[in-house]
């Protein structure tokens, strides 16, 4: 392990990529995740990789099409705004089983919204990434420190199922710096053998097709169904999450990304004053970490689920509860992230009701 | 201590980002949890600069600084914006070259700098938030001497190595005041 | 029993969905045997589009990528950048690459982007069953324009290769047609030549071909060649618009 060093959330992620043997980066100016681009140009040139800055949102999602598609570690990175116009690409990726990693750090909408942190994507990045029956793995680190992490396991993950995955971070984590370490690891050792993708066949095989297009539909559902059998092994396999003060607590906050390092103070806050409460936080946005949510209906009183957002996570922390018991949410939104002190009031308030 | 929350602020150019990277070295050097965040956005562009740090001794939750306990301020607009929305008991230190005539807020003690100034007088060309620091490091003692020099020597792009002698020397200046 | 002619290699043994007369076959029949020509056929990538030509991708025998409606030059210059050392085209209809694939087509053209593209242009969105293209000509009645393309509510018609000819990153752009056999001969030539510049890495080439539209024209065969000469050629004027390497050469 190196030293850790002061980055920001986007120029480490975008050095964590890098690490990852990512050589090839197609993107688009938007706030607040520039930097990611701007470390890129500044770094593939000195290292033989490909920095090219598209002519739109559009352009460089399909520009990562072609080169997951000629088998290199391809990524793009945008804003809320932006990953809308890469939907139709990612639809395309998914349904021409290609892995690459594309990066939402969001920011408050609908529309042109704002440019201060948001977690207003989580719907679009988990539910409609674009068109069709799919999915992609969707990551949400909390700290740069895991931003740096979840590259590379975002690189490893969609190479071994062959999927697009997202890095979905928020304004705050791609601008704030923390210390960050990076992993002295071998990329290659985590890249399976391509043997579908378009290389040219040099006379030695018979052509690779990269295709998401069916025309017989008992020959597209046959195709679906496969993938989602893929789905529920991922589904089975892969979800990832912390606990934080669960064993005892009698309310569970359920938070991810920015929103969690709120949740955890706000915790911090509430057990100082005697209110047993905890954190589950998904580091695996799809797929979804529902079995510790699962089996916390059987300890816990209530959830209280905060996000930067309407309330977009706390449907899917409903459906596991399914009625259980209370299930209470706190957002802001626009642009605005929620403070310990908020937080802490909705505890106070769920904790004062059960009593 | 177990945590400091700190907004630097002014205008672009002023060395604000640059300043607050070095506290959270600092910090870092200390092996203490630190953060740091810009204002970013159009108001980036206005000409105006801030920036959120934290220091802690325990992970810390939002690097979004809204009551500060440190305010360094460097122009008017930033003193205008943060001065009453400190903590209990929060120090403001202001570059009194550039900010005068304001009323103080109760309850926060206020240490007035004439950093710019200073950075003139003493062939300190563009540290007057250096000299700021100084009297920080001075007033709430953030971090060690030893942490200090790392911290600046880690912020120092490796093409500005000489620079690093000035900075320590605006550090101590402050430190005189 | 001697072997006189024979389907290029680069062309797979897939039967063709192409309606009878449409010139799409001619087209496909040149590529394949310039890249046969060339040799080029085991490290050639072939983007296909979204239009009449979308199974292009199982009619070639190199590899080959389907591609969003219009995404064709941006899907290649992902493909170029990774793997610079194989031959990359793109085969286009002229909905796909002049209305909903402009920018891709124009951003790739003016980085010099060291690619080839056929662009058909039959002046009507066939696959979709014979609506305006952006190359419908004024005047010209399509489902969408059932009583003629009038260019006060529409606007004009797009002429690609000149556009593109303005663009400092074009190495090569000319417009040919497939409805005579000196002009099938000339545009072989064409498309032989824009393979050719990739491979000398001299950047972007474009092959516009006017290609013929009997069933969403409403013609026969014959007199879609005929209303080809008659309407298309005199608003699309075959020719050279760009080539840098005869400019080089003077």
């Amino acid at each position: 392990m190196a030293e850790r060093v002061l980055m920001k959330g986007n120029e480490a992620l975008a050095e964590a990529a890098l690490r990852a043997g990512c050589r090839h980066f197609f993107g688009y100016p938007i706030t607040p995740q520039t930097e990611v681009a701007a470390y890129m140009a500044k770094k593939m040139p000195k290292i033989g990789g490909t920095y090219l800055q598209a002519e739109s949102e559009i352009a460089a999602i399909n520009m990562v099409y072609g080169a997951a598609a000629a088998g290199v570690r391809a990524m793009t990175s945008s804003s809320s705004p932006g990953i809308s116009l890469k939907a139709e690409g990612i639809s395309y990726m998914a349904g021409a089983d290609l892995p690459c990693l594309i990066c939402n750090i969001m920011r408050g909408g609908p529309g042109l919204g704002g440019i201060q942190p948001s977690q207003a994507d989580y719907w679009q990045a988990t539910k409609a990434t674009g068109h069709g029956d799919f999915q992609i793995l969707v990551f949400a680190p909390s700290t740069v420190q895991e931003m740096v992490n979840t590259v590379f396991k975002a690189f490893d993950l969609a190479d071994k199922y062959r999927m697009p995955a997202m890095l979905l971070g928020d304004g705050m984590l791609g601008q704030m710096m923390e210390p960050v370490e990076f992993p002295d690891s071998d990329p290659s050792a985590n890249i399976p053998a391509k043997d579908w993708a378009l290389t040219g066949h040099h006379n030695a095989r018979k052509h690779n097709v990269v295709n998401s297009l069916f025309l017989q539909p008992q020959a597209l559902e046959d195709l679906v169904v496969e993938r989602y059998k893929k789905y529920d092994y991922i589904k089975e396999n892969e979800a990832m999450h912390e606990e934080y003060l669960c064993e005892d607590a009698d309310i569970i906050l359920v938070a991810y990304g920015a929103s969690s390092r709120i949740a955890k103070s706000a915790v911090n806050a509430a057990r100082a004053q005697g209110i047993k409460a905890g954190v589950i936080r998904p580091i695996t946005l799809w797929p979804y970490p529902s079995k510790p949510i699962d089996a916390a209906c059987s300890k816990a009183k209530a959830f209280l689920v905060v996000e930067m957002s309407m309330g977009q996570m706390v449907d899917d922390v409903r459906l596991i509860v399914n009625g259980r018991k209370p299930v209470h949410f706190y957002g802001r939104t626009g642009g605005i992230i929620p403070t310990p002190a908020e937080v802490l009031e909705q505890i106070k308030k769920i904790a004062g009701g059960d009593r | 201590m177990a945590t400091q929350n700190i907004i630097l602020a002014g205008f672009g150019g002023q060395g604000i980002l640059f300043a607050g990277k070095v506290m959270a070295y600092c910090g870092l050097m200390e092996g203490k949890e630190v953060s740091w965040l810009p204002s970013y956005g159009p108001e980036m562009r206005g000409g105006t600069a801030n920036c959120s740090v934290c220091l802690s001794d325990e992970p810390i939750s939002s690097p979004l600084v809204l009551n500060p306990d440190v305010l360094i301020a460097m122009n008017g607009p930033s003193y205008d914006k943060f001065a009453n929305v400190m903590a209990k008991d929060g120090k403001i230190f202001i570059d009194s070259t550039l900010v005068n005539g304001k009323k103080f807020p109760d309850g926060v003690a206020v240490f007035e700098v004439p950093a710019t100034q200073l950075a003139q007088d003493q062939d300190l060309s563009g540290l007057a938030n250096i000299i700021l620091l100084g009297k920080v490091l001075k007033e709430t003692q953030f971090a060690s001497m030893e942490a200090v020099k790392k911290g600046i020597e880690k912020c120092v792009p490796p093409s500005k190595t000489h620079l690093i002698e000035a900075n320590m020397r605006a550090i101590q200046l402050g430190m005189s005041l | 029993m001697a072997i006189v002619y024979d389907k290029p290699k680069a062309l797979s043994d897939m039967p063709r969905h192409y309606c009878p007369g449409c010139t799409h076959g001619i087209i496909h029949k040149l590529v394949a045997e310039v890249i046969d020509e060339l040799g080029c056929e085991g490290k050639t990538i072939g983007v296909a589009p979204v239009g009449c030509a979308v199974m292009a991708y199982d009619y070639f025998n190199c590899d080959m990528i389907e591609a969003a409606h219009g995404r064709a030059p941006a899907v290649a210059t992902g493909i170029k950048r990774a793997r610079p050392e194989n031959v990359v085209f793109t085969y286009q209809g002229d909905g796909d690459l002049a209305a909903i694939g402009t920018a891709e087509t124009v951003h790739s053209a003016t980085r010099g982007e060291n690619i080839t593209i056929i662009f058909v242009n039959n002046a009507i969105y066939g696959m979709t069953g014979g609506q305006m293209a952006p190359t419908t000509l004024p005047g010209q009645v399509t489902q969408t324009t059932p009583y003629g393309r009038d260019t006060t509510a529409v606007g004009y018609p797009v002429r690609v290769s000149e556009m593109l000819a303005t663009l400092d990153g074009v190495a090569y752009a000319e417009r040919v047609s497939v409805d005579t056999i000196p002009n099938i001969r000339n545009a072989k030539k064409a498309i032989k030549k824009a393979f050719q510049n990739q491979i000398d890495k001299k950047g972007f080439s474009i092959v516009e071909v006017l290609s013929t539209c009997p069933t969403n024209w409403g013609l026969t065969p014959v007199e879609a060649l005929e209303w080809l000469r008659k309407n298309m050629m005199p608003y699309y004027p075959l020719g050279v618009y760009k080539d840098k390497s005869a400019e080089e050469d003077k």
